[in-house]
């Protein structure tokens, strides 16, 4: 007999390198979110969400900021007393949402990401100034102009790199990766 | 001399170049040379495991394989890069089919991995490879008086290294034992430990700017001088967004971050110049009136 899994179980499978003891362990004991130092920036704290995710409210759960407010310090992670481990949920749900392309609309996040992993399939390294249109524009045109003007500070004191830096065997890099993803998924 | 592989990241080649002299300086007084990785590759950071597990560990893999060829263990200064690199290491040494997968792919590159390169982030190479007795003996300018706060931040102890205890990753001392054997004094705050907000400086700024207030706060209310941090994406966010934490939250902070290599390298006589101090965005004259006394 088949049986259709649930989204917990879905959202569980997919943590399964992590060593989670899998999310219907979760006592709703609030740990995590005390321990969590963005909570108070989500929509739902990390315990509503396990919880919303174990009730199957796949839709809420996606197009909630909760994930993307997640600033991986695993302090959650290591207090748990379950070992759920919700510092690796969240990549999971980035992860999961980002397939589905389904996340809640206006974020920076999910952009940041894709900006940030095209850059690095083309050239191997990270370039900081190649992020900035994921979000500069959000503080208007006086949040630009303070954006400029910290970044004419670093650039005088040698900090800003001004041309991206390259590997030198990219192209051997870039087929590497390829073996694992397919470029055009992402590139 | 002993050598490390050293694999600075992509933020030591110029926004943390600071970092990079003085963990090169500092190391080469202990009578350790750091050998570039050649022809590394970005770690990847927190965005590539939004994309894919796989793609992350093969990053990772390229730059162990790489250092494997020279059988060498490895170093990172910076602790999202030290992070990736542990981690991947720890997966693909437990996990065959895991470590199969990743060389079918480092074929291209033709490269192959086995598991025998240790990863250590730089803070540990000082204190637990080199040692707070050989570190005391090059101090030279003790600093006394200079008040330090340690900031930990995230991925230098979370998540826990295999083996780590609780403890280990709920109460470290080392970084205030370090500090204590250059002669300054660490101060005791509450967010030592608390993250910085990491890359939410792109995404949330809202949501990093309260962190960071919360932490500047926390050292400030504590009387620190300085705070000394581990990573450059904490030294970044901490020194760059301080000006935009004081017009959001009306604070008036002005505190130096600097490498906790940078502070080492004061105390062992070296000249600030070379450790890259200068090129701060808060300046760092209460650390050098300690050292100019």
């Amino acid at each position: 007999m088949f049986r259709k899994l649930s989204f917990s179980e879905e959202i569980t499978n997919q943590m399964y390198t992590t060593g989670t003891r899998g999310l219907n362990c979760c006592v709703q004991c609030a740990t995590c979110s005390s321990a969590c130092p963005a909570a108070e920036y989500m929509d739902h704290t990390p315990r509503e969400l396990i919880g919303m995710i174990n009730a199957g409210l796949r839709d809420e759960v996606l197009h909630s900021n909760t994930f993307w407010t997640c600033a991986s310090c695993f302090a959650c992670s290591e207090q748990c007393p379950k070992n759920i481990r919700p510092a690796d949920l969240m990549y999971v749900l980035k992860r999961y949402s980002l397939w589905k392309n389904t996340y809640q609309e206006g974020l920076i996040g999910p952009d940041f990401s894709r900006r940030f992993v095209r850059t690095i399939m083309k050239t191997g390294k990270s370039y900081e100034p190649g992020y900035a249109p994921a979000f500069i524009l959000e503080g208007g045109f006086q949040g630009l102009l303070r954006e400029v003007q910290g970044a004419m500070k670093l650039l005088r004191r040698g900090r800003l790199p001004l041309i991206p830096s390259k590997i030198k065997r990219v192209d051997r890099f870039r087929r590497m990766l390829a073996k694992i993803l397919p470029l055009e998924g992402i590139a | 001399m002993k050598t490390f592989a050293y694999y600075p990241g992509c933020a030591l080649e110029t926004m943390a170049a600071s970092y990079h002299l003085s963990a090169v300086e500092t190391a080469n007084k202990l009578g350790i040379e750091l050998k570039e990785v050649e022809d590394w590759n970005c770690c990847g950071a927190t965005p590539y495991s939004h994309i894919d597990e796989y793609l992350a560990h093969t990053l990772s893999a390229r730059n162990l394989a790489i250092v494997e060829k020279d059988r060498l263990d490895v170093v990172a200064p910076c602790s999202g890069c030290f992070k990736n690199l542990y981690h991947a290491n720890d997966n693909i040494r437990q996990d065959p089919n895991l470590a199969e997968h990743i060389n079918f792919a480092l074929e291209e590159d033709e490269l192959h991995y086995d598991g025998s390169v240790d990863v250590h982030h730089l803070m540990h190479m000082f204190v637990n490879e080199v040692g707070l007795d050989e570190i005391r003996g090059q101090v030279k300018q003790p600093l006394e008086g200079l008040k330090v706060a340690p900031y930990y931040g995230c991925h230098i102890i979370r998540p826990r290294k295999n083996g780590a205890t609780p403890q280990d990753a709920g109460n470290p001392r080392f970084f205030e034992d370090l500090m204590t054997t250059l002669g300054a004094t660490p101060v005791e705050y509450p967010y030592r430990l608390r993250c910085c907000g990491g890359s939410l400086i792109a995404t949330n700024r809202t949501a990093a700017l309260g962190m960071l207030h919360d932490l500047l706060r926390s050292a400030v209310d504590a009387e620190a001088d300085v705070i000394a941090t581990v990573c450059p994406l904490c030294q970044i966010n901490l020194e760059c967004y301080q000006a935009e934490v004081n017009r959001v939250y009306g604070e008036e902070f002005e505190i130096p971050i600097l490498y906790f290599t940078q502070i080492m390298g004061l105390a062992f006589g070296i000249k600030p110049k070379k450790l890259g101090i200068g090129r701060e965005v808060v300046p760092a004259k209460p650390v050098l009136a300690c050292v100019a006394r």
